[in-house]
């Protein structure tokens, strides 16, 4: 069952076959008719991307550039080789929906990715899969095996003279290759370190190529932008939050999972549709757009709706649209305390501020959760975090500062106890009561 | 160094990427490795390196980046573990615990018989599913909860 | 061009400069660690952000490229504030080791932390602790807690070695510098390292703990170790050279040196050194003083000459000698009636004296190798010879410069080649031809005469065409190309091959001063370096060289140096070999000890001082025959200082020398008869045993390049000759056996073993490239 709920579904609609996975079932969906059409009739590349500006489609991997514009930066003339690349190196906590991309409806990724191609001029494309959905990279060389028999991916697709070579590269445990730039130096063979930019891999990409980096859930949008219209699609959102897109809601809920909504649903409809909370207890915070957007405490995000713009006035951002929901049995020193690890552990170590200060920060949080915390310790994370974030190479710094900022602004008052009390405000046998996990026998 | 096989799948790998280009398939060819000989050792990092033209060191760096290659022996089974926030929240700290009790190793530890290793590890992408697993970077195991850990180290001979 | 102003001041820059670029011009100091100019933009130390307007975060200066009309400033609250943050996130986990620090009072974190550290460290947690590394015995790896990442060790060995032995493995703050699995750092150009290193995390291994930085004098002088003439700051305590190091000089040395040039002067303060006048009497040795050493040696020499005419007198000088010591000792010889002088002991094949246009040169200025087109380097083993000129190929080729090679083995020389063909050394001429020939076709020109019954090949078609292409091309004969029995003829063909495309045409040089030993003429007009040796002579002068090592028939030479009557040996160190056949031991002062000229190999003159007192009582050398000149009452042996001496030579105030040509007359291009089929020696000069400083410096001698010879040969030849890798073997030539370890070394032609010259366990064996025998030990 690919989802567990839907309004207006695109993406993930009609999945509920048995191999939904399949050509066979893709083709019968209406799979790779788009890409037909477009070779067949002799659509243009500004056709094409000029229906993908009018949907409005937005960035689905977190960062929300508007897809259409960022294509139409690919230098058009260039002589030598072109890329487009996929990022299904969904590791940013709470993100899932690319691995149920991947697992229901792989064709989608290619037929989107070889429009792109096209669109852009690109005869070469990868997918970079996270190492750890490693079934799933599997399923996805299967997919390019049946696409590229099939003649929708390779030499002179369709008898229309385009060519598209597309592969499968895995990941092997880094989040920072996420990073588009870290990405690209991880299929080139070397550590997922990010790059400075500029030069932007618009002009300086894969192998020193152009290259155009897009989310799995946005090339997946692709063909069905092209089948309804950009505008129709656009018009299932709201304005410059163009369409449905796939939330991915974990934690205290009742049936985490994901769900596709068009955006600008309200965040209530979400939790609804999510069999509201676990056990019934209260909302407390939730984290919006994957661990590295600002929490929000229950009372902003209760009034806002799911889309780019609401969010984003409510103090944090859509990211990813991963829904992370806590109730009010979690210890918020204790949630940063992991998150901070996390980032510590997930820098590349290339530039100072990330690699000096995601460890200090780890540092600071875990002697607080432990007992050891000091009253100019609050002050002195906040002056850390303001030394990272903005002054390194990649938005990984930022990533790292944001959780602390928001949750030393929001549940200052949880770490003040921590360091006065020695000990959690939550009680320690109602902590994480939440998590449904099934009593350990004594 | 390598058997057939695996050097099949190297040049499998190699034939993805553009000619000048070899070293792009040093992840994928280290992953070979690793599921050919269970770890890591320097030699094989070596050969892969040798075998794609590229500096040993160069390979080194990129083995011991990502933190799914094994530069040290494993357990015939390597279980790791996600324990971050939204895993946490819906379990993953006590399957871990639950875990650690039954096979009496903490994290980065292998029982005395060889047979499993566990690791504490990152995001998996698999959140909705907590808590998981994943078994010799291989195999994810959703929603593991007492009965089904107990199940998969029944399963695990 | 753009317009940037910083901190108020304006500037025009070219396009795709950056910041950084921009305030260098300026003189504008940014503080940065990563950053360095040659070497790539890594950005990571985050040290150098400033604030540029309309940017909302601050940017680093040295990767942000400037854009017209930029504003930027580098000392506002936004940019200081970035700066001091950065300062503290790389002291925490810094150890506050600097008393103890060997790069104390030289580091910029040292020194960057005075101007934006914290008075009082935040940082209450754990030090992150590193553990050391050996990588070998030149750099140290102790102290790696030191590290700040900035990664230009690294790059420098991908980007400017050519070889990637060092990286940074592990990720966050794990994240470590060292070698694939603990091995060594074995780049000829690896001690450049320790001067990138912005802290005390890479520092010298033979330096360590000897001296405080500012307990140090700092002294100018010039390379002797090869013909680039690097300049250098030698570093002085008590008049103990401390530790060598590169001075920048873009047109020369850019700001690097090889381990050789850095590490040699371990030799100068060792024990190996001659410190006293020595005079052999009734087969033992006496220590003399100065003026019974110079009588001895100036009534021998008179007395040879009187009894057996001059012709019965010869002297043998290194090519690191200086020209005021060439000339000299030039004058001397002709004092006493004798034109047999030559510093050339390793040449066999002198068939273009007499008939040069001038003084043979690179062709070419070596600031100039960046802008080549082509170049193609013809018998050289270029790395080890030449380890400067090679990184500066090195980087050409990386732009867009074809470099190709022809030569003896295919040793990797860490460049990028366009081709690369490796012959027996008695090929060689033919595969020059081959190329020659290739030219002419390709231009449709006629085949040069004598070269009618030339097959050419792909390679060779390939080189002629890349050196048919484009602006600017060159032509370079290395060391092996001057020592090989073809030694004309490949000199004309090379002309040939210049004439026919316009390639300028050029030599790579021996030694640091074999343009300045031109220049003093320090050439036979009687015998030469092998004749000297083949006819033997009742007495013999040696200066600065070691025949057993240093000649390229050592047997020969010893042969001759034992019937003579009086050898007099001018040497800076003790050497056992020459107690045997020499009769006088003079102590000579090595080049930290005297002053003197080099011309480098661009026609460069480069004159240095001494910067420490003489060791004993050696004695510069140029003094030492100018005494001698004046005991004989020779005429114009007047000197009072070398610069006297220089100028009678040279002139003053000559930045290069003129006369330099590297034109032949009156000879005729043509080929030898095609070889007999006997097995060949191909002999290197190994780096660290080139010259007699390097041979007695410990740690080189530790090093990778200074293994013992083996016989190295491909599978194909040591199957045919029923040799086994890993077991020992016999090598023959003439009355010469060496026993040597068999080692597999497929970049080894067919039919020919690797033998390695200049040292011991081959110093016995015969010509560097001649006919060798092998058999099972």
């Amino acid at each position: 069952m690919a989802m567990l709920g839907a309004i207006t579904p695109v993406l993930m609609a009609g999945l509920d076959g048995d191999n939904s996975w399949s050509l066979k079932d893709y083709v019968a969906r209406g799979g790779y008719e788009q890409l037909k059409r477009i070779l067949i009739n002799k659509m243009t590349q500004e056709d094409v991307i000029g229906e993908v500006k009018k949907s409005v489609l937005r960035g689905r991997g977190g960062a929300g550039f508007p897809t259409g514009l960022k294509w139409s930066f690919m230098p058009r003339s260039f002589p030598g080789d072109k890329y487009v690349v996929c990022n299904t190196d969904e590791g940013e906590p709470g993100t899932f929906k690319d691995r149920d991309i991947m697992r229901y409806n792989p064709h989608a990724v290619i037929e989107g990715m070889a429009i792109a191609a096209f669109a852009m001029g690109a005869n070469r494309g990868y997918n970079y899969v996270h190492g750890e959905i490693w079934e799933l990279y599997k399923r996805f060389e299967a997919a390019l095996d049946e696409a590229r028999a099939a003649g929708f991916i390779g030499q002179n697709i369709l008898g229309s003279g385009f060519n598209f070579e597309l592969f499968a590269h895995h990941g092997y445990g880094a989040y920072i290759c996420g990073e588009e730039t870290a990405l690209l130096e991880s299929i080139e063979g070397k550590k997922g370190q990010p790059r400075f930019k500029p030069p932007f891999p618009a002009s300086f990409g894969l192998y020193g190529k152009p290259t155009t980096i897009n989310n799995t859930e946005t090339f997946a949008s692709i063909p069905f932008i092209l089948k309804m219209g950009g505008e129709e699609f656009l018009n299932l959102g709201k304005p410059n939050n163009g369409g449905t897109k796939l939330f991915s809601v974990s934690g205290h809920v009742n049936r985490p999972g994901n769900y596709e909504i068009p955006l600008g649903t309200p965040f209530a409809t979400l939790l609804e549709m999510c069999g509201g909370m676990r056990g019934g207890r209260k909302l407390k915070a939730v984290i919006p757009g994957g661990s590295s957007a600002p929490v929000m405490p229950a009372d902003v995000i209760m009034d806002c709706t799911m889309d780019y713009d609401s969010i984003s006035k409510g103090g944090s951002m859509l990211g990813s649209g991963a829904v992370i929901v806590m109730d009010e049995t979690v210890c918020m020193v204790k949630a940063l305390e992991r998150l901070s690890f996390f980032y510590h552990e997930e820098s590349c170590g290339q530039c100072t501020p990330c690699r000096e200060g995601t460890a200090w920060m780890y540092k600071v949080v875990h002697r607080i959760e432990n007992g050891q915390g000091r009253p100019e310790d609050i002050d002195l994370l906040n002056s850390v975090l303001g030394n990272i974030a903005g002054r390194t190479i990649c938005a990984l710094g930022d990533a790292a500062a944001f959780p602390v900022q928001s949750f030393l602004k929001h549940f200052g008052s949880e770490f003040e106890y921590h360091i006065e009390h020695k000990t959690c405000l939550v009680p320690k046998d109602v902590q994480w009561a939440g998590s449904g996990f099934h009593k350990i026998p004594a | 160094m390598f058997s057939a096989d695996t050097l099949e799948k190297f040049a499998r790998e190699v034939a993805k990427y553009p000619a000048d280009q070899k070293q792009s398939a040093v992840m994928a060819c280290l992953a070979h490795a690793q599921e050919a000989l269970g770890w890591l050792p320097p030699e094989a990092i070596e050969g892969v390196a040798n075998y794609l033209g590229m500096p040993p060191i160069a390979a080194y760096e990129v083995a011991s980046f990502y933190n799914m290659y094994d530069l040290k022996p494993v357990g015939k089974y390597k279980i790791t573990v996600c324990t971050n926030l939204p895993c946490a929240l819906s379990g993953g700290y006590h399957a871990g615990e639950y875990l650690q009790q039954k096979l009496g190793v903490g994290y980065g530890e292998t029982t005395a018989d060889g047979k499993f290793t566990l690791k504490e590890g990152e995001c998996m992408g698999a959140c909705g599913d907590a808590p998981v697993f994943i078994v010799n970077n291989r195999s994810m195991c959703s929603h593991m909860h007492p009965e089904q850990i107990d199940k998969l180290l029944e399963e695990c001979k | 061009m753009l317009e940037i102003e910083i901190d108020g001041k304006k500037a025009q820059v070219p396009d795709g400069s950056t910041v950084m670029d921009a305030a260098q011009q300026l003189g504008v100091y940014i503080p940065h660690f990563c950053y360095h100019k040659k070497l790539s933009i890594a950005a990571n130390c985050r040290m150098c952000l400033v604030q540029v307007e309309k940017a909302p975060k601050p940017l680093p200066a040295c990767a942000t490229p400037v854009t017209n009309g930029m504003k930027v400033f580098t000392h506002s609250d936004l940019a200081v504030k970035a700066q001091k943050g950065v300062m503290e996130f790389l002291l925490i986990n810094h150890p506050l080791d600097c008393p103890i620090c060997d790069q104390g009072g030289e580091c910029q974190l040292q020194d960057m932390s005075v101007g934006y550290g914290p008075m009082k460290s935040r940082y209450t947690e754990e030090k992150h602790v590193v553990f050391h590394k050996d990588v070998g015995p030149l750099i140290s790896m102790q102290e790696m807690s030191r590290c700040i990442h900035c990664t230009r060790c690294v790059r420098f060995g991908q980007e400017v070695a050519g070889v990637m032995e060092l990286g940074m493995a592990n990720r966050n703050m794990h994240s470590e510098i060292m070698t694939f699995v603990g091995r060594t750092v074995d780049s000829e150009l690896s001690g450049n390292m320790i001067d990138l290193c912005p802290v005390g995390a890479l520092t010298s291994k033979p330096f360590r703990y000897t001296a405080r930085s500012w307990e140090l004098q700092r002294r100018k002088s010039i390379s002797p170790h090869d013909s680039v003439g690097a300049n250098l700051v030698v570093q002085v305590k008590h008049d103990n050279v401390m530790r060598v190091l590169p001075r920048e000089n873009d047109a020369v040395n850019e700001c690097w040196i090889s381990d050789k040039e850095r590490f040699a002067y371990q030799a100068l303060s060792s024990d190996a050194r001659l410190t006293r006048p020595m005079v052999k009497q009734g087969g033992g040795w006496r220590e003399v003083e100065w003026n019974v050493a110079l009588d001895y040696v100036a009534h021998g020499l008179k007395d040879v000459a009187r009894e057996h005419g001059g012709d019965a007198v010869a002297a043998l000088a290194a090519q690191s000698s200086t020209v005021e010591e060439l000339y000299l000792l030039g004058k001397l010889m002709k004092g006493l009636g004798s034109g047999n002088i030559d510093f050339r002991p390793r040449q066999s094949d002198f068939g273009s004296d007499f008939k040069r246009a001038g003084a043979p040169w690179l062709g070419m200025r070596l600031a100039d190798i960046k802008d080549l087109d082509a170049a193609l380097v013809v018998g050289s083993f270029l790395r080890k010879d030449h380890p400067l000129i090679a990184q500066r190929l090195r980087q050409a080729a990386k732009k867009y410069t074809k470099v190709s090679m022809l030569s003896v083995t295919a040793d990797d020389q860490l460049i990028n080649l366009h081709a690369n063909l490796s012959v027996a050394p008695s090929q060689l001429v033919f595969a020059l031809a081959a190329v020659v020939r290739a030219a002419a076709e390709a231009k449709g020109q006629a085949v040069p005469a004598g070269l009618e019954n030339v097959q050419t090949c792909d390679t060779s078609c390939r080189i002629a065409a890349s050196l048919l292409d484009g602006e600017k091309r060159a032509v370079f004969l290395g060391n092996v190309a001057t020592q090989s029995a073809d030694a004309t003829r490949i000199h004309l063909l090379a002309l040939e091959l210049g004439r026919l495309t316009g390639a300028s045409v050029g030599f790579l040089g021996e030694g640091a001063n074999t343009v300045g030993a031109h220049v003093a003429w320090a050439l036979p007009s009687g015998a030469n370096a092998r004749t000297m040796f083949e006819q033997p002579r009742k007495a013999y002068v040696l200066m600065g060289i070691e025949p057993e090592f240093d000649c390229a028939n050592p047997q020969l030479a010893i042969a001759a140096l034992r019937q003579a009557s009086l050898v007099v040996c001018m040497s800076a160190f003790k050497n056992d070999p020459a107690l045997e056949y020499a009769d006088v031991m003079l102590p000579i002062a090595p080049y930290t000890e005297t002053s003197g000229t080099f011309v480098n190999i661009e026609g460069r003159v480069q004159s240095f001082n001494g910067v420490v007192k003489a060791r004993g009582d050696a004695r510069p050398a140029w003094k030492i025959l100018r005494v001698l000149g004046n005991v004989l009452n020779f005429e114009g042996f007047d000197y009072q200082s070398s610069e006297e001496v220089r100028d009678a030579v040279i002139g003053q105030g000559v930045e290069f020398v003129p006369g330099l040509s590297n034109d032949v007359n009156d000879l005729l291009l043509s080929l030898p008869a095609a070889p007999v089929a006997a097995l060949e020696r191909i002999a290197d000069v190994p780096i660290h045993f080139a010259d007699p400083m390097a041979r007695r410096a410990p740690a080189l001698l530790q090093t990778a390049d200074a293994r013992a010879p083996m016989l190295r040969a491909s599978a194909g030849t040591l199957a045919a000759l029923g040799l086994v890798a890993g077991e020992q073997a016999k090598v023959r030539q003439g009355e010469g056996v060496a026993q040597l370890m068999v080692q597999l070394d497929d970049k080894v032609p067919a039919n020919c073993v690797r033998v390695a010259a200049a040292h011991p366990t081959t110093a016995m064996l015969g010509a560097m490239f001649g006919e060798i025998t092998v058999e099972r030990a």
